[in-house]
């Protein structure tokens, strides 16, 4: 026995000798559960795996992976990727009524990937990429091709390290008609450490997840510093998981939940291999509208989306946290109603006109601060079935003609490429701002549409990112000690935060052709092709001739008589 | 004996007749200021009011907006809705070709550049010029015509019985004022002007190289022919009847073996050619790059626009198995050019003719047709009013195309708006008006043909036992 743990002992030394001075890593998760204004709860998970190495540099090879994913960390390194961002959702954020999620992202897949600057073939990887994270995560990731795929100029800085401005190695598209289901959801689940066995991921349970009103899973991959001078890259990988459910309704009007009624488990551990495991729950608005139990002493602030927030922090590391029972089950019990809380900005879209001939795309946006203007920067990116007219292009606030600052328009070809609209508008303090563009409708080859053809269209969402003034100082240093919901977009100034919001998709209608008739319209067609060529044909080769009734039969038969016998015809 | 009374009583008409062409001769060689002045003036300036008026007045209502977005009357090639963006596209510092929405040539731009405020003016100064174009060629052709009837009947070439069939100053007087009408004031060209489509500048471009080439101008004739190719590539085929046009005049015989044949068609194809590189050259200046080429003629070959439109290409290509559908563009390409030699061949005694069948021909054919390619070779309809009586379905031609004219929006609504009908119903309007105009072209072609017999063998034809004899093609 002695012997036996000797030599286990021993072989931990070989293979602790053998191993080349590892590469540090760690692993954080959290849980954040605001209590929404309209009765919903949003729970949001993050997952940051930090890892002290770098996939990119020349003549190194990573191959021992830990905590890492090895999966993507291969596909980062064969694809010189820079930086990466997947999303999966399914539902659409209500901002008007939930407010802004710490993370955003538009319905449907949305998969943006800026390259590293020593690519050559940039759409050739795009394609290779595309299809192996299709694999990964079994999505249709694979019908990202040229056709939804753009570079926008601006819209889409890198998140992480590194001053990049160059957008040729940016590639962004959506996939608004991606339905996503438990069948994304275990890929992702197995990239974490833990997996789904232990730690927060034991609440994901997706008959859970999947009966809600949003739900959203991402994947965000970028490098960026290991210690505050910032001498050299670690690579962070984010996992996150929103989720709101709608209790209100489901609990036959008893605003009452908890992380069993959610989810249909409580928490018993923390993940083993995770550095911090903590759950934190919103109670900046009004602490006595709700009662949470059990409760806790600790305490966290954060400042997040521009404003200061208080939060419950329950640590999961810590034993005291699970009780006698060894096992965490949270109660939050409403007491009163809420306000509305009115987001500073926020966008909505729509097709206006009717019939399937042409149309007009409508987006509005609103800035509902009181007295500060700011600029927002819109994107669309159209498919090239919907020829967008840029003259027609209107951007009106308060009833009068806005002009964007800045507009970068890249036509689109047919069969090829979508249209890319990206511009600058500022927007005056307590306004409401129209952007309107009309588009014609075009006739496809009856291959190129879907199976359902008269379900529409989708036009993937517009995007609107702006820096909104803030109401409080927002933290410019980069702390360890901040939670995770609170540092993901890097905030380079005090007064003011990054917000990323996305309208909703748009469902288009074009004409079509009948489908049953490819053989009918060819012989149809070819018909009255053939009837000018035809009487063409018999006018260019014949001639007038006087018509000479032709002689009787018998005669005929006389005749080839008499011709057979060699005896004058008969006339 | 019956014989030499028939014979005297000819003569006496021949007689009365050339008293009248010298009468018509006398008239026609008036200066041509003083004759517009005096007898036609009038009524072709009234024609230009009306004309003018009802445009003016159609641009100012609120159907302007309503015609123009019209799919009959707009192709994707000439809607002014895309020349205004490939304008706004220059301005925003885009190339207009990038995008699929711009296929006007570069010229275009250039002109609209300047003249993108007053386009309403030069849309119906353009239709002005086209119709004044037709008119003045008509007449020319139509004196070209007389003299060589005269000729004719002076050395006998024309059959004894046929005086019915030959043509009087008197009925051809007001034929080069019809044209004019009937291009001002049909309704497809008023249409397709209030639409601004720049449809009306390519009849004008063509109508003023039949003009240029019935004035026997070889180097205008050329110039402008290059123009017409470089706006929409299928003018290309009128190259042939103009070629023979002027061999014609200058009485230089079809002769392959000639060497005066060949040096006027190198001379004449040179111009050509060097107007066409001349021009394309330029084009490649103002904008600094061959962008065009494909975004134009690539546009109009491969059609991937599939638009509804009045042609036959929209559905048959929006249906098409896509492994056939390279094999079957050609076809359909091949078609439109396919007619010139042929047509040469049979008519090359008659290149005005010729003419006008090939611009029918490329209206019908062409890849994105509108109404406005179909009024141009109607103009031409009452130069060939002669023919009239050989007609075989007038009626049910007419009928046809004014019952699919109709119908075209009706079944459009009921498509596009309405969601009561689906793609086939226009699909089946679309065969239906191209098959009238199949068969108008093709009963022209048949009349002249057989007037052109009866000319030579007499219009009361007998057979051999003497009984009246009906005419049949063999």
């Amino acid at each position: 026995c002695w012997g036996k743990q000797n030599l286990k002992s021993l072989l931990k030394l070989i293979v602790i000798a053998l191993t080349p001075a590892a590469a540090r890593d760690e692993f954080q998760e959290e849980l954040v559960i605001r209590p929404l204004h309209s009765g919903d709860i949003y729970a949001s998970f993050q997952f940051r795996t930090l890892w002290d190495t770098d996939f990119l540099q020349e003549g190194q090879k990573v191959s021992h992976y830990r905590l890492f994913p090895k999966s993507l960390g291969q596909v980062l390194s064969k694809f010189s990727v820079r930086e990466l961002h997947i999303s999966f959702t399914q539902g659409f954020w209500r901002t008007m009524q939930w407010g802004q999620p710490f993370i955003p992202s538009p319905p449907g897949a949305e998969l943006w990937v800026w390259f590293h600057d020593t690519v050559s073939d940039v759409d050739g990887n795009w394609k290779e990429l595309t299809n192996v994270l299709s694999g990964i995560f079994c999505a249709s990731l694979n019908f990202i091709d040229l056709t939804n795929t753009v570079q926008p100029s601006a819209s889409f800085k890198p998140l992480g390290l590194g001053n990049a401005t160059d957008h040729r190695f940016l590639r962004y598209a959506t996939l608004p008609r991606e339905i996503v289901c438990t069948e994304n959801l275990t890929p992702w689940k197995k990239l974490l450490p833990c997996g789904s066995k232990a730690g927060l991921a034991v609440l994901m349970k997706s008959e859970k997840l999947f009966h809600s009103s949003f739900h959203s899973q991402a994947v965000h991959i970028r490098p960026i510093c290991q210690d505050e001078q910032c001498s050299s890259k670690a690579w962070e990988l984010r996992q996150t998981l929103n989720v709101v459910f709608d209790l209100h309704t489901s609990g036959q009007g008893k605003k009452e939940w908890s992380l069993f009624k959610m989810f249909s488990r409580t928490l018993t551990e923390a993940c083993p291999l995770a550095s911090s495991s903590k759950v934190y729950v919103d109670i900046t608005d009004n602490p006595e509208l709700f009662e949470l139990s059990p409760a806790t002493p600790l305490l966290g602030q954060a400042v997040v989306l521009g404003d200061r927030r208080t939060y419950s922090v329950y640590d999961l590391s810590r034993a005291e946290t699970f009780g006698q029972l060894r096992s965490f089950n949270l109660l939050l019990r409403w007491k009163g109603d809420s306000d509305m809380l009115r987001p500073l900005l926020h966008a909505e879209r729509y097709v206006a006109g009717f019939g399937l001939q042409t149309g007009e795309i409508h987006t509005v946006i609103y800035n509902n601060h009181p007295y500060r203007a700011f600029p927002v920067l819109l994107m669309d990116s159209v498919p090239w079935y919907l020829q967008l007219y840029i003259h027609t292009l209107t951007v009106t606030s308060k009833s009068r003609d806005n002009k964007p600052s800045y507009i970068h328009y890249q036509p689109a070809k047919d069969r090829h490429r979508p249209h890319l609209l990206e511009m600058l508008i500022q927007l005056p303090p307590h306004s409401m701002t129209e952007v309107t563009v009309q588009f014609e409708r075009a006739l496809l080859k009856w291959t190129e549409y879907t199976p359902d053809p008269n379900h529409g269209f989708y036009v993937g969402s517009s995007v609107v990112s702006a820096l909104v003034p803030s109401m409080v100082a927002m933290r410019t240093n980069f702390t360890q000690d901040q939670p995770l919901f609170s540092s993901f977009v890097p905030v380079k100034e005090e007064s003011s935060y990054f917000v990323r919001v996305y309208t909703e998709p748009l469902l288009v209608n074009l004409p079509t052709p009948d489908f049953s008739m490819p053989y009918n319209v060819i012989c149809l067609t070819c018909t009255v092709v053939a009837v000018g060529y035809g009487s063409f044909y018999n006018l260019l080769t014949r001639t007038f001739q006087v018509d000479e009734p032709s002689p009787p039969l018998s005669k005929r038969l006389a005749n080839l008589i008499r011709r057979m016998r060699g005896v004058p015809l008969l006339t | 004996m019956d014989g030499t009374l028939f014979r005297s009583v000819n003569k006496f008409f021949i007689i009365a007749f050339c008293l009248d062409i010298k009468s018509y001769k006398s008239f026609m060689h008036r200066p041509d200021s003083f004759f517009l002045a005096t007898k036609m003036a009038a009524p072709l300036t009234l024609l230009l009011i009306v004309a003018v008026t009802i445009r003016a007045v159609l641009f100012r209502s609120s159907l302007a907006e309503l015609i123009s977005a019209r799919v009959e009357v707009v192709s994707p090639l000439n809607a002014w809705k895309r020349v205004v963006e490939g304008l706004a596209l220059l301005d925003l510092g885009v190339s207009p070709y990038s995008g699929d929405v711009f296929h006007e040539t570069p010229l275009m731009i250039y002109l609209f550049h300047f003249t993108v405020d007053y386009a309403e003016i030069v849309f119906i100064v353009t239709d002005g010029i086209t119709a004044l174009a037709l008119y003045l060629s008509i007449q020319t052709y139509n004196k070209d015509v007389f003299r060589k009837q005269k000729y004719a009947l002076e050395s006998d070439r024309y059959s004894a019985d046929c005086l019915e069939l030959l043509r009087s100053p008197k009925e051809m007087f007001y034929i080069p004022l019809k044209v004019a009408m009937f291009y001002l004031l049909n309704p497809f060209t008023i249409l397709s002007c209030v639409a601004k489509s720049t449809c009306g500048l390519n009849n004008a471009i063509i109508a003023l190289f039949i003009f240029c080439t019935l004035k026997g101008s070889a180097l205008l004739s050329g110039i402008l022919l290059a123009l017409a190719t470089y706006q929409s590539i299928y003018p290309l085929t009128l190259f042939a009847p103009a070629l023979l046009f002027f061999l014609q005049r200058l009485y230089i015989p079809v002769n392959l073996r000639r060497s005066s044949f060949w040096f006027f068609t190198l001379q004449y194809a040179f111009m050509y050619v060097g107007s066409l590189v001349v021009i394309t050259g330029l084009s490649f200046f103002l904008l600094g790059s061959w962008d065009f080429i494909p975004s134009v003629y690539g546009f109009i070959f491969s059609v991937p626009d599939l638009t509804p439109n009045i042609g036959l290409f929209w559905y048959f290509f929006a249906e098409m198995f896509e492994h056939f559908r390279l094999f079957f563009s050609c076809v359909f390409q091949i078609n439109v050019f396919f007619y010139t030699i042929p047509l040469s061949i049979k008519l090359k005694e008659h290149p005005v003719f010729l003419i006008f069948m090939q611009i029918a021909i490329i209206s019908i054919f062409k890849s994105y047709p509108t109404v406005g390619d179909v009024a141009l070779y109607m103009a031409f309809l009452p130069a060939w009013s002669h023919l009239y009586r050989f007609l075989r379905n007038i009626f049910l031609v007419s009928c046809v195309l004014l019952a699919c004219s109709a119908l075209f929006p009706v079944l459009w609504h009921l498509w596009i708006y309405a969601g009561s009908a689906n793609s086939n119903f226009y699909y089946a309007i679309t065969l239906l008006f191209n098959f009238g105009q199949i068969l108008l072209v093709a009963d022209y072609f048949y009349a002249y043909l057989r007037r052109e017999h009866h000319l030579t063998h007499g219009l009361y034809l007998k057979k051999k036992d003497g009984t009246e004899a009906t005419l049949v093609l063999k």
